[in-house]
């Protein structure tokens, strides 16, 4: 028992802590700027006040989730140097620059213009304000790019060569960016955040549909989801698909434990379900199909693939988390596919809103975007261990020169605020939703200038000289 | 080529130095708020930072990333002695940081997220200042770790500056006010600038002949010939900004206290600077040890120096949009 609460499990447990809470919220903010760029667009091309009472409707709630992100982002740039010293001495020379790229063209350009984006409709005009919605969205894709090369080359790291000091230097800069996971990360995680999004839009719109079917704002709502649910759900599979193939080829380790594979033969079978049970070597009452993982993974019925045994005992994951955290992740995914079919159908029968079936489904399935995210996350991390740079640096020799007893204090006191912070947040932000999008609230012909975030206080700043 | 260690370390501190007076007087509004006493007071003072504060606190996420991207040693070095302050600065952050949205989501709590805002600001602008006393008065270090342990910081010098900072902001706060709001608001905020003022000026002389005490280094720097009649520049400087920043606050309500407010700011940093140079780590590590290689640096400044500038146009830009004077009780329910 006591060797859980040494300074390095407590380290890492508060990494995770923080990093789930905190992915939590750019999940959704990234998915919802695009979305709100595209609300804005669709008003100003077709002047339809229906989309203005939408894009209203989320920047509330996105003002909401974008203050955690940001709050919950700012703990982790400082999690590195507090907790993971000798990791940040290390492989800061290569990070480093990324994060600081991140900074500099995304956190600067959100930040920038979220203040006109959120106050400013009246103060600098449509256009100029549909300018500042876009530089938002742009933003948060910035920093996708920016944050995921800096996590794909820890899975996968390349252009870099190793100093006197033992430090990690650039040496190809774009080897260091482009490393050979990026680009399946990248696609992959964005994806994730659009589902992520168009499954809480849908199932808020469908929630207001039940209730009335004819809110305008809620059809165009769920309408919008849906069309995401159909097209995008199966390009995430695919994409998905082509990401475990990418991480066979770099990090064997981690599929075997997501597949739950410990021998290496031919002819694998794919194991639904079973209980990995890394003391024995085995999984324990496997649910099989002959030979489709071998399929799968090397497109060949009889193709060979590597079990967990191929490794010394001390550089393999922690088998059980991976291979139930990928089931989740795919499950979810499946199913995502699944709801925008039978959307698909609905729609083609000119049903799509009256299926009470499809929105009690479609509400279901809101917060499915969020815990396949987690659960990626979980894969991908938890496969990498006992790593912080795939094969070069150990998590146990990153940690900072801190006792347990101040990580074991801190975590408390991050369980303690985030509980609280983030459960108010999550509460308002339900408390928005769970409000009919209002036909009238355009914000625009009442001759009150737009409040922006409603009940913020955005006429607060008329100037005195223009009174 | 270039020295890029030394480029880095004045660019790294201006972002700082930028931060400690943009964050300073929006964190100074949470400092001055349960002293506006009336609802509508705090409500126009936050509605003049809303708009700003979050492009305000980006320059901190710029100061620590660019720390670590350019000076990894040092932020390895720096963040584990400095564990305590900076994860309770981290979680004052973030009170205050949702107070802004939370407080229009729920007219019952609201008292509540005021409080947060408040105490959140408080904590962290205390914070900053024991990380700024903690990190003059120098930490332990054995190679390329940190050896100290984690209360090293805590020491009557380092509350000092803490208090300071907490006062030096409320001072940035007020005068903010004072330029931004009018009436019986704006009143108010000139009677909080002046007390905080004073308060200023003692702390930046208390702390200042504190640090000479520190070690007979830093005397050294200061009163060697010639290096001293340089050095006399400043509190020089120091005591004319009091005075210009005394003067002002008796006359029209507009930007000019303000600007003495950042000035007293600019030059007590400058001093900070001529004590510490060219240490990162004071008396232990230089910015050239501690520098991550030229490859590093170079792949960052060259971006750098094209997205810093657009980045203070539209920081500028935003500022203008949300120019002028607020008006009490105007634009919001
Ligand atoms: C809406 C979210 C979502 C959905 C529906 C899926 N994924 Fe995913 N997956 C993620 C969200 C995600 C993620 C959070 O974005 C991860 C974590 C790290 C990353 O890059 O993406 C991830 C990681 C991840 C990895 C680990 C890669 C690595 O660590 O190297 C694999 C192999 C897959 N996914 C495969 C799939 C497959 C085959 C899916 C469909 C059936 C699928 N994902 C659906
Ligand atoms: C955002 C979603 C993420 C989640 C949910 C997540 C989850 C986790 C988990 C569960 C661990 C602990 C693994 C273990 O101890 O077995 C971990 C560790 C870690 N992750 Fe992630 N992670 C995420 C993103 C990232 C990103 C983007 C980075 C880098 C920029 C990163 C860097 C690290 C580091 C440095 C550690 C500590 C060392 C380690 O235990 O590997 N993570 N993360
Ligand atoms: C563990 C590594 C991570 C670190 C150190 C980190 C750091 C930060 C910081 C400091 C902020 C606040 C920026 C601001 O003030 O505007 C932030 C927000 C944000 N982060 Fe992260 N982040 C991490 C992981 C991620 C991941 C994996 C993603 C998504 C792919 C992501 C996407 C965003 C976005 C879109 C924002 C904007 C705020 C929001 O939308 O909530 N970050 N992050």
């Amino acid at each position: 028992m006591m060797e859980f609460f040494t300074a390095e499990f407590l380290a890492r447990s508060q990494f995770a802590f923080t990093v789930a809470f905190h992915i939590i919220f750019p999940a959704f903010t990234i998915g919802l700027a695009s979305y709100l760029a595209v609300l804005e667009g669709l008003w100003l091309k077709t002047g339809d006040d229906a989309y203005m009472v939408a894009f209203r409707y989320w920047m509330k709630i996105f003002a909401v989730a974008f203050g955690m992100g940001v709050v919950s982002g700012l703990v982790m740039s400082y999690q590195f140097g507090t907790n993971w010293a000798v990791f940040s001495d290390k492989a800061g020379p290569v990070i480093g620059p990324l994060l600081g790229y991140e900074v500099l063209s995304a956190f600067f350009l959100e930040a920038g213009f979220l203040g006109i984006m959120l106050f400013g409709m009246e103060r600098v005009g449509r256009r100029l304000h549909y300018f500042a919605t876009l530089m938002v969205a742009f933003g948060t894709l910035f920093s996708a790019f920016w944050i995921l090369s800096v996590n794909s080359w820890m899975q996968t790291p390349a252009g870099y060569i190793i100093n006197e000091a033992g430090q990690f230097v650039p040496d190809d800069w774009w080897a260091v960016v482009f490393n050979p996971s990026f680009p399946y990360r990248l696609v992959h995680m964005v994806l994730a955040a659009y589902l992520t999004t168009a499954f809480v839009v849908g199932a808020v719109g469908a929630w207001h549909l039940l209730k009335n079917r004819d809110n305008r704002p809620a059809r165009i709502m769920f309408s919008m989801a849906m069309w995401m649910a159909v097209i995008v759900a199966p390009i995430q599979v695919f994409v998905g698909d082509m990401h475990g193939l990418n991480t066979l080829e770099h990090q064997p380790q981690k599929v075997a434990a997501m597949e739950g594979h410990y021998e290496t033969k031919k002819g694998v079978p794919l194991i639904l379900f079973g209980i990995p049970n890394d003391e024995e070597e085995r999984t324990d009452y496997a649910i099989e199909l002959p030979n489709v993982a071998s399929f799968i993974l090397t497109h060949e019925w009889e193709g060979e693939i590597k079990g967990l045994k191929d490794w010394p005992k001390d550089e393999r994951p922690p088998t059980a988390v991976v291979f139930w955290a990928f089931r989740i992740m795919v499950g979810l995914g499946l199913l995502m596919a699944g709801l925008g079919l039978w959307s698909l159908y609905a729609r083609v029968r000119g049903k799509l809103y009256d299926l009470p079936m499809l929105q009690k489904m479609a509400v279901a399935m809101g917060p499915s975007g969020f815990i396949a995210v987690l659960a990626g996350w979980v894969v991908t991390e938890v496969g990498r261990q006992p790593y912080t740079v795939y094969g070069l640096l150990r998590t146990s020799d990153s940690l900072s020169p801190i006792a347990a007893p101040a990580v074991a204090t801190s975590l408390a006191v991050f369980a303690l605020v985030y509980f609280i912070v983030f459960g108010a947040g999550t509460l308002y932000m339900l408390k928005l939703m769970a409000k009919a999008p209002d036909d009238a609230d355009t914000g625009l012909e009442s001759g009150v200038p737009t409040r922006a975030a409603g009940t913020t206080p955005a006429a607060a700043f008329v100037p005195a000289a223009e009174e | 080529m270039f020295d890029l260690p030394l480029i880095w370390s004045f660019l790294i501190a201006t972002a700082i130095l930028i931060y400690v007076i943009l964050d300073g007087f929006d964190l100074g509004i949470g400092i001055l708020f349960p002293f506006l006493e009336t609802d509508e007071d705090r409500d126009t003072a936050i509605n003049t930072v809303a708009p700003v504060w979050d492009g305000n606190e980006t320059w901190l996420i710029l100061g620590g990333g660019g720390l670590f991207a350019t000076f990894p040693l040092a932020y390895s070095l720096l963040m584990p002695a400095l564990y305590v302050p900076i994860l309770a600065m981290l979680f004052g952050l973030i009170f205050r940081g949702v107070a802004f949205e939370f407080r229009w989501r729920d007219e019952k709590h609201r008292p509540f997220w005021d409080f947060a805002f408040t105490a959140g600001s408080m904590v962290a602008a205390f914070c900053q200042g024991i990380a700024l006393g903690a990190f003059i008065q120098g930490v332990e270090v054995d190679g390329r770790t940190y050896a100290g342990g984690w209360w090293d910081w805590l020491t009557p010098f380092s509350l000092i500056t803490g208090i300071a900072v907490v006062i030096g902001y409320a001072l940035l706060g007020a005068t903010w006010l004072v330029m931004k709001t009018e009436g019986r608001l704006g009143e108010k905020a000139v009677r909080y600038a002046r007390v905080t003022g004073i308060g200023t000026v003692l702390f930046i002389a208390l702390i200042s002949l504190a640090t000479l005490s520190l070690d007979p280094r830093f005397v050294g720097i200061w009163f060697s010939t010639p290096a001293v009649f340089y050095t006399a520049l400043v509190p020089f400087a120091v005591a004319v900004t009091a005075f210009y920043l005394w003067r002002s606050l008796g006359r029209q309500m507009d930007h000019k206290p303000f600007l003495a407010a950042i000035a007293l700011f600019v030059f007590s940093f400058i001093g900070l600077g001529i004590s510490l140079f060219p240490y990162i780590v004071p008396l232990e590590v230089t910015i050239w040890e501690a520098a991550a290689p030229d490859s590093s640096l170079g792949f960052l400044l060259v971006g750098t120096a094209v997205l810093l500038p657009l980045i203070l146009g539209y920081t500028g830009y935003a500022y203008y949009v949300f120019r002028g004077k607020i008006k009490a009780g105007e634009g919001y329910h």
